[in-house]
């Protein structure tokens, strides 16, 4: 695991393809460009070290899933992307994590403005005590000042590209809390992607949800494919195959392989690897 | 796989070691001591129920809208409790107004800000400590910081700063009625010549020809004469030696009037009573914070919010339910002291509801005290006439706190 494994391979044929035949080029084969880049990154909660040089490349709009047993670091890798582990006084890092070329880990990044780029959803749904509308309202609320018709406007959009709008629109002014977790979990997305986020990460977004809320919120990450770069965590391997387009899996800290997801469930590179997705541990 | 193995039955054999307790005498235990229970909290209610009868017995009938608009008299039937009364919502509004926002402020820091070290950990354990201090240590405190302000300023009675009061120098005329000539301080001795302007309080004659003294003053000219003159007593005549040093100074207060030290004052009744409830306003706001799930804060910084507006916007909104209904039962421990408003040595017989925040007061407790010490049975029956005032403004102030702990909390729902 010491070199990257950037989609060269995918690339390569979709050039190819792209060249042959113009009229598909559009598709979602076209090449990608990296979003964000993770290079010899080490982390560390107080004395125990709980990523060991990770590198890995997220590339932009599309679906990555970190998949790995509990306590295997996936979830710190995440919370690294947007620094919400500076909120654990033990949590440190080295190394570089570059989002447009700018280095995230870097003291005189702006948490604030990485934080606008990088949205996050959080394993249990967690809205504000506040109406449907002012949750949605509040992200953009702290970065600019809006009108009232743009606010409402915005809040609308957010909704409807949540998939929620339809559920909620006549009942904006009540509060989130009367939501079932399902709809609330897609009111935390709309609200993730109301102030405009070029990244959204996903800490285990459907662990708390029923079979069926899953599934809407699974749909929810294939539509969201196009607009955003999105980072997956998941315990469910299952989820993993269904939504994303490249799955990286993590032991022990370690990054042990990442690659397109169906080669990762069907031809693993590594034992553990194999062992984990076939169900033999984890 | 039939065969039990060794382990496994000498486990069954450890769990049946014991000697079995029979069901039935362990359910009527159980029982017997839910009504033991039951028995010891009707102990506690019995004494309250009996209280409040015993006031009510004794002190319903003296209740009455003149017993509420009436000022302290030496006579039971005229003795009402406005002044006091209006002390004590002075004094709980000052301390309500400064102690809220200290407290919140302290607990924010503590909860959210504060990094979790040594240092905090030391503020966090005194201000527990604090909160289990007797009040009456806070009341010497309050004198000597309040009151006296450690005798930077001077004397009480005669302030180094002062601002927005007009000084009056205090000299008794030929008729034996006071005067009052303006000075710029007190430490001035007016110099008087005849012809300068004096004020005298205006007298009426009363219908049953007793004297009524209003608090208008009329300016008068002053005339001043030699002791050896011959000269017929008059409204604003003063002799030359009489007029050389002033009987005392009165300072007529605006409503801004402030003075270093503030001595025994309102203001000082107020700060004394916050720094009294001030590490539990802390300590019952610290709980509200930590009551607002982790969750919340996440999100929150996770949309790029700064800790200022997590907190400004999400933890506090969720918290101040909490935080109100901790403040309000703070504020009702307030309004029930009196230990400390003793040490302040406030005066008892006030017949004035406090005009500005350097006026003279008393609050409920030290009236009622002040009552029940008195050989006169009337006046015991104005204590619980009082009592039942005390009760129902502590009452009001909770019925407050629960009302604003359902309007807050319905959205949270």
């Amino acid at each position: 695991m010491s070199s990257p494994q950037a989609p060269e391979p995918t690339d390569h044929v979709a050039a190819k393809h792209a060249a042959t035949s113009s009229a598909t080029a559009t598709e979602a084969t076209k090449p990608t460009a990296i979003c964000i880049r993770c290079r010899s990154l080490n982390s560390w909660y107080g004395d125990f070290q709980a990523l060991h040089s990770v590198e890995l490349d997220i590339p932009e709009n599309r679906v990555t899933a970190f998949i790995g047993p509990s306590g295997c670091g996936k979830s710190t890798l995440l919370r690294w992307f947007n620094r919400m582990n500076d909120t654990i006084p033990s949590a440190r890092a080295d190394g570089e994590i570059t989002l447009d070329g700018e280095n995230v880990l870097d003291p005189r990044c702006d948490v604030v403005d990485l934080r606008r780029r990088v949205g996050m959803v959080f394993q249990k749904p967690n809205p504000f005590p506040k109406s449907i509308f002012d949750n949605v309202a509040y992200g953009p609320r702290l970065h600019r000042r809006y009108s009232r018709n743009d606010l409402a406007a915005l809040v609308e959009q957010s909704l409807r590209r949540a998939a929620i709008w339809d559920e909620v629109k006549d009942r904006l002014d009540q509060s989130a809390l009367g939501l079932s977790g399902g709809q609330q979990q897609r009111l935390c997305i709309a609200r993730a992607i109301a102030i405009g986020p070029e990244v959204l990460l996903m800490d285990e977004p459907c662990s708390a949800l029923d079979p069926r809320s899953t599934a809407a919120i699974e749909d929810l990450i294939r539509n969201l494919r196009d607009q955003y770069t999105i980072v997956i965590v998941t315990h469910n391997m299952q989820q993993a195959a269904r939504v994303s387009d490249r799955t990286a899996f993590f032991y022990n800290g370690a990054l042990i392989e990442s690659n397109e997801t169906d080669m990762i469930f069907t031809n693993p590179g590594h034992r553990e690897t194999e062992d984990y997705v076939s169900g033999r541990f984890g | 796989m039939n065969q039990p193995n060794p382990a496994s039955r000498h486990f069954q054999g450890l769990i049946e070691r014991g000697t079995s307790r029979r069901s039935a005498a362990r359910v009527r235990v159980d029982r017997a001591f839910s009504l033991a229970c039951l028995g010891i909290t009707l102990i506690a209610v019995l004494a309250l129920v009996i209280l409040l009868a015993s006031i009510l017995i004794e002190g319903a009938s003296g209740l009455s809208w003149s017993f509420i608009q009436n000022y302290a008299s030496r006579i039971p039937d005229q003795a009402g409790i406005k002044a006091p009364l209006f002390g004590s919502i002075w004094v709980a509004s000052i301390c309500a107004i400064v102690a809220l926002p200290v407290g919140v402020a302290t607990a924010v820091y503590l909860e959210e800000f504060a990094a979790k070290n040594r240092f905090t950990n030391f503020l966090r354990i005194n201000i527990s400590n604090l909160a289990g201090v007797p009040s009456i240590v806070y009341g010497i405190l309050g004198l000597t910081l309040f009151v006296r302000m450690f005798g930077l300023f001077g004397p009480v009675q005669n302030p180094a700063f002062e601002v927005g009061g007009e000084t009056f120098a205090i000299y008794y005329d030929s008729m034996g009625e006071p005067l009052r000539v303006p000075v710029a301080d007190r430490n001035e001795t007016p110099r008087l010549v005849t012809g300068s302007i004096g004020y005298m309080q205006d007298i009426f004659d009363g219908p049953d020809g007793e004297l009524i003294f209003t608090n208008d003053w009329s300016p008068i000219p002053l005339t001043i004469v030699n002791a050896d003159a011959d000269f017929s007593p008059a409204y604003g005549v003063i002799t030359v030696d009489n007029a050389v040093e002033p009987i005392d100074f009165e300072i007529e207060k605006s409503w801004y009037y402030v003075q270093f030290p503030f001595g025994q004052t309102v203001l000082a009744g107020g700060l004394t009573l916050m720094l009294v409830v001030l590490p539990v306003v802390i300590i019952s706001s610290q709980e509200a914070l930590r009551s607002v799930p982790g969750s919340l804060r996440a999100g929150s910084m996770a949309m790029g919010a700064t800790r200022l507006q997590t907190v400004w916007k999400v933890t506090l909104p969720a918290s101040i339910p909490m935080i109100m209904t901790g403040a309000i039962l703070a504020m009702s421990r307030a309004i029930g002291e009196a230990a400390p408003i003793l040490v302040l040595g406030v005066a008892l017989f006030i017949t004035d509801v406090p005009q500005n925040l350097m006026d003279a007061f008393t609050v409920l407790p030290m009236q009622i005290y002040n009552w029940t010490s008195r050989p006169q049975e009337e006046f015991r029956a104005l204590a619980a006439t009082g009592i039942i005032v005390l009760l129902g403004v502590l009452l009001a102030f909770n019925a407050i706190a629960i009302l604003i702990r359902q309007k807050f909390s319905r959205p949270l729902q």
